[in-house]
């Protein structure tokens, strides 16, 4: 994925109104706690060599601290570039309550995760299906709902979405 | 004679009235932003998912017993039940029963139209049940306890101080509830509490794939993903009809529903779930243990599937298309008539738009159908909005047949049986077979014109014409020519007739220059309209064709079933349109093109006849015919010179297409042949001018048709010179703006040239 495809990426974020940094990963720290605002919640994230620990991020909270939260942080293993999308998947660490709850979604997403378009977000899809993952949310920018007479952001879900985009290691 | 009661037109000014502003300018944005959705992902990209997406469901309806099958398994594998409702009593006694097994008290829903149907929350509430709708939309309407006005946006016909009056009087809160931002406040702190508090979650679904037992759910508000995922228990009911195959044949449908929707490439929220799904289950009543309470509850999940008529849609011919619609709305959206009233007169018991025609026949049946499938004129805006290719005007054409047929006879087919000949039985509303036998009135006006229009304009003719037949006083009725369009151009090819206008100059055309090479025969089409009515147009298309080059006859055709087929007349439709078939086959075989004036029978050629026609009929004629300024821009193209025709000198024209023309895609040779004149075009950007044929002058509708002409009005104001393409378009113009307006091919008339 080169530096245009993060770019094009951010774009789409942007047009979708999310915020997004771009780091590497020895400033994945220093991002998080910038992109969060306190109390924050999170979900155990999906990479071997990604972790929120030592972060004042709460794993695995308790009701009361999933509705007190801020911030929920996820990690996401599949991010769309035209259209900035980004996966949340039905996971046992509770993503899905974790991205909904908070009025503020963070995701953590890595840049060779991210994938041109639909289409090919599909044909990821269809390989994850086959290994039995088969749950998962495209989300796009935060809840929002036109019913009440006009265009209000933050409903049922997030009200402001900022993804951390991780860069490759050279 | 006293005014006629018409409750048709009461409730239609009383909607005009009341939500027209809010339909409006709601779905008017939905349509706008359609168009740009479509544009942003490439025309030709968004027509390759179309044509994909049609194909599946075509498939998955043909083989659904199979899938039904399929996703039983899948989702019984997957450790959920799956139940199979043979109607609306059997589906809402599952839900109750899995409800009341669980004890529940709560009962969360996310929006589904299919709960709208089975009348669901009426039942859960009569056996005790909470239930709250969790899309703001749907719980406007359930606070209000009104019916969906819209597919996608059940409450658009309400606006933001209607709905703040609304909640404020419902809910009495503390602080006032003004704007829209402490409405959606209000609304999810009042339902995030219920949802937290619920025993069972029921959804609706887009779709379910048969391989792996998964729905698919499009939101943008987050309650589906709530609903679908906090309560222990989750219920998807969705029809049968929402299978497709698998996670791959999902892909178009991803790319096609929220462009045709609301025109966002993609949801906020596509959630496609597997159930159970690993998300672990979350106890409220346990808040401060960590991991979202430590709940040992199991996941439970339970797919209704829907028949409700279904079934026997899919084996209705006609009927089986609806059951490809992907509920976007597309087709209210870009329907003049929907955007001006909405759903509470465009729609059934739950379904709204030109769709709903489809879906009430085969659920509720032909009379809840019949309420409001008339308000459909056929226009076909919405076929090349339907993301699955639906001919959604056909099946309300099947439909109004359908109806026409189950009526009881009246007293006056005795009286109309001898006096128009069509084909229809006994029973077919008076009206509706006056409207369409307008060839033989028009046939009949124009033998005894000027008589008949002077008759047929007093005001005593009038009000029994309003009383008898619904035709609305209101409105100037076609005048007939005394000398039909064929007449004169058979008169004039003998020369027997000076009069009739000067000698065609084809032969000093034909030799003068270039477009020496241009060699067409062509048969100008004489519709009814243009033969006995608007014959100037007429005459401006020979000279026009002539001017360039081309031989041209207007031979003894017959009408070509429009209007009888938007009375819902099929077999009449039928029968004129293998009389025209045969008419012009013999012409067409000898290498003669066909023009054709009025869009709405080219229409009739290109589209419709293919269902009316055999496949080789309706190939020779739709495939050698062509609308007028269609074939003069081919002919320019040819190298035909510009300059024998009528110039514009920088004249400024606002031109309105037709609907059936802009559907064909066949308004852009219309402003590019003005242009290459001289013109300065203005095109409209309606959908329908609102008269629709007879349409406008049904008492019933004539001032709904005006509300939708209002908007076209509103764009020509102050227009000099107004052009449209349509014989309806060109009476509703004149309504609107004055008696002014013409036919396009008339401002390129060389006649008019040489007078200049």
């Amino acid at each position: 994925m080169s530096t245009t495809a993060v770019q094009e990426f951010r774009k789409s974020l942007s047009a979708a109104d999310v915020e997004s940094t771009v780091v590497t990963p020895d400033g994945v720290e220093d991002a998080m706690l910038a992109a969060i605002e306190r109390p924050a919640v999170g979900a155990p994230l999906p990479f071997t060599d990604l972790s929120l620990s030592g972060l004042p991020i709460t794993v695995d909270p308790s009701p009361s601290e999933l509705r007190d939260a801020v911030t929920g942080v996820t990690g996401s293993r599949l991010g769309i570039s035209s259209l900035g999308a980004v996966a949340v998947e039905s996971r046992s660490g509770g993503d899905e309550f974790v991205s909904l709850y908070p009025e503020r979604h963070v995701a953590v997403l890595r840049e060779q995760d991210i994938e041109p378009d639909l289409s090919s977000a599909f044909d990821w899809l269809s390989a994850e299906f086959e290994v039995g993952r088969e749950s998962l949310i495209f989300a796009t920018g935060p809840s929002a709902t036109g019913d009440m007479g006009a265009l209000v952001q933050g409903v049922h879900g997030p009200e402001t979405v900022h993804v951390v985009v991780v860069t490759d290691d050279e | 004679m006293s005014e006629p009661d018409r409750p048709k037109a009461d409730r239609i000014r009383s909607l005009l009235d009341s939500e027209g502003d809010q339909i409006k300018k709601n779905t008017r944005l939905f349509n706008a932003e359609r168009y740009d959705a479509v544009e942003a992902a490439g025309p030709e990209q968004y027509q390759a998912y179309r044509s994909r997406a049609r194909e599946i469901k075509e498939d998955a309806i043909e083989r659904l017993p199979t899938l039904i099958e399929r996703t039983k398994r899948a989702v019984e594998d997957n450790g959920g039940t799956v139940y199979v409702a043979d109607d609306a009593a059997d589906a809402r006694q599952y839900v109750a029963t899995v409800a009341a097994d669980l004890d529940a008290e709560t009962v969360v829903k996310s929006k589904s139209m299919t709960t709208e149907e089975i009348d669901l929350n009426d039942r859960l509430e009569a056996d005790g049940f909470q239930v709250w709708e969790t899309d703001l939309g749907e719980f406007v309407i359930q606070v209000a306890d009104e019916t969906p006005s819209h597919i996608v946006g059940p409450s658009l016909h309400r606006s933001r101080e209607e709905i703040t009056e609304l909640f404020e009087t419902h809910f009495d809160p503390e602080e006032s509830l003004d704007s829209a931002e402490k409405l959606t406040a209000f609304a999810r702190s009042f339902l995030g509490e219920r949802i937290d508090d619920a025993d069972v979650g029921i959804t609706g679904a887009n779709f379910v794939l048969a391989d792996s037992g998964s729905i698919a759910l499009v939101t943008n508000e987050g309650n589906a993903r709530k609903c679908a995922s906090i309560p222990d228990t989750h219920v998807a009911v969705a029809g049968i009809e929402k299978i497709i195959p698998d996670i791959e044949s999902l892909h178009p449908f991803a790319e096609l529903i929220s462009r045709a929707a609301t025109g966002q490439a993609i949801p906020q929220y596509l959630s496609v779930l597997t159930p159970p799904v690993d998300t672990p289950t979350i106890d409220f009543d346990a808040p401060d243990v960590s991991g979202f309470g430590d709940s040992d509850a199991e996941r439970d999940f339970h797919l209704v599937l829907l028949d409700n008529g279904r079934r026997e849609m899919r084996d209705d011919e006609e009927l089986r298309e609806t059951l490809y619609c992907i509920r976007c709305g597309a087709c209210a959206n870009s329907c003049a008539n929907f955007q001006s009233v909405g759903g509470h007169a465009f729609g059934g018991e739950t379904y709204t738009g030109g769709i709903a025609t489809g879906w009430e026949a085969g659920i509720e049946g032909l009379d809840v159908a019949s309420e409001f499938n008339d308000l459909c004129t056929g226009c076909s805006r919405c076929v090349n909005a339907c993301p699955v290719e639906i001919d959604i005007p056909w099946i309300n054409t099947v439909v109004r047949d359908r109806i026409n047929r189950g009526e009881d006879p009246g007293f006056e087919d005795v009286l109309v049986d001898g006096l128009l000949p069509d084909d229809e039985p006994r029973g077919t509303p008076l009206q509706k077979r006056f409207f369409g036998n307008f060839e033989t009135l028009a046939r009949l006006g124009s033998a005894t014109a000027p008589v008949s229009n002077t008759v047929a304009s007093v005001g005593p003719v009038r009000t029994l014409m309003e009383s008898l037949l619904g035709v609305d006083a209101r409105r100037d009725l076609p005048s007939f020519e005394r000398t039909p369009l064929r007449e004169w151009a058979a008169s004039r090819d003998s020369g027997s007739n000076p009069d009739m206008g000067p000698k065609p100059n084809s032969d000093v055309a034909r030799d003068s220059g270039p477009h020496s090479d241009i060699d067409r025969r062509v048969v100008v089409y004489p519709d009814v309209y243009t033969n006995y009515v608007q014959t100037g147009r007429g005459k401006a298309t020979v000279r026009v064709l002539e001017a360039l080059g081309c031989e041209v006859v207007v031979p003894a055709v017959g009408g070509s079933g429009r209007a009888p087929l938007s009375q819902g007349m099929i077999a009449t439709a039928r029968d004129r349109a293998e009389n025209v078939s045969e008419t012009l086959a013999p012409y067409l075989a000898e290498g003669y093109d066909v023009v054709v004036v009025e869009p709405s029978d080219i229409a009739m050629f290109q589209r419709e006849y293919e269902k009316l026609l055999s496949p080789a009929d309706y190939e020779q004629l739709s495939e050698g015919s062509f609308e007028v300024l269609e074939y003069v821009y081919g002919l320019l193209e040819h190298g035909a010179p510009v300059d024998v025709l009528c110039g514009g000198g920088s004249d400024t024209v606002a031109y309105h297409s037709h609907c059936q023309q802009r559907t064909l895609g066949l308004e852009e040779y219309t402003e590019a042949v003005l242009e290459r004149a001289g013109y300065d075009v203005t095109t409209s950007d309606v959908e329908c001018c609102g008269m629709a044929g007879s349409f406008g002058y049904k008492s019933d509708y004539y001032e709904l048709s005006m509300d939708v002409g209002e908007s076209l009005a509103e764009q020509f104001a102050g227009a000099s010179t107004v052009v449209a393409s349509g014989t309806s378009c060109m009476e509703q113009l004149d309504a609107l703006l004055g008696p002014e307006t013409r036919h396009p091919v008339e401002l390129i008339d060389p006649v008019v040239s040489r007078r200049q």
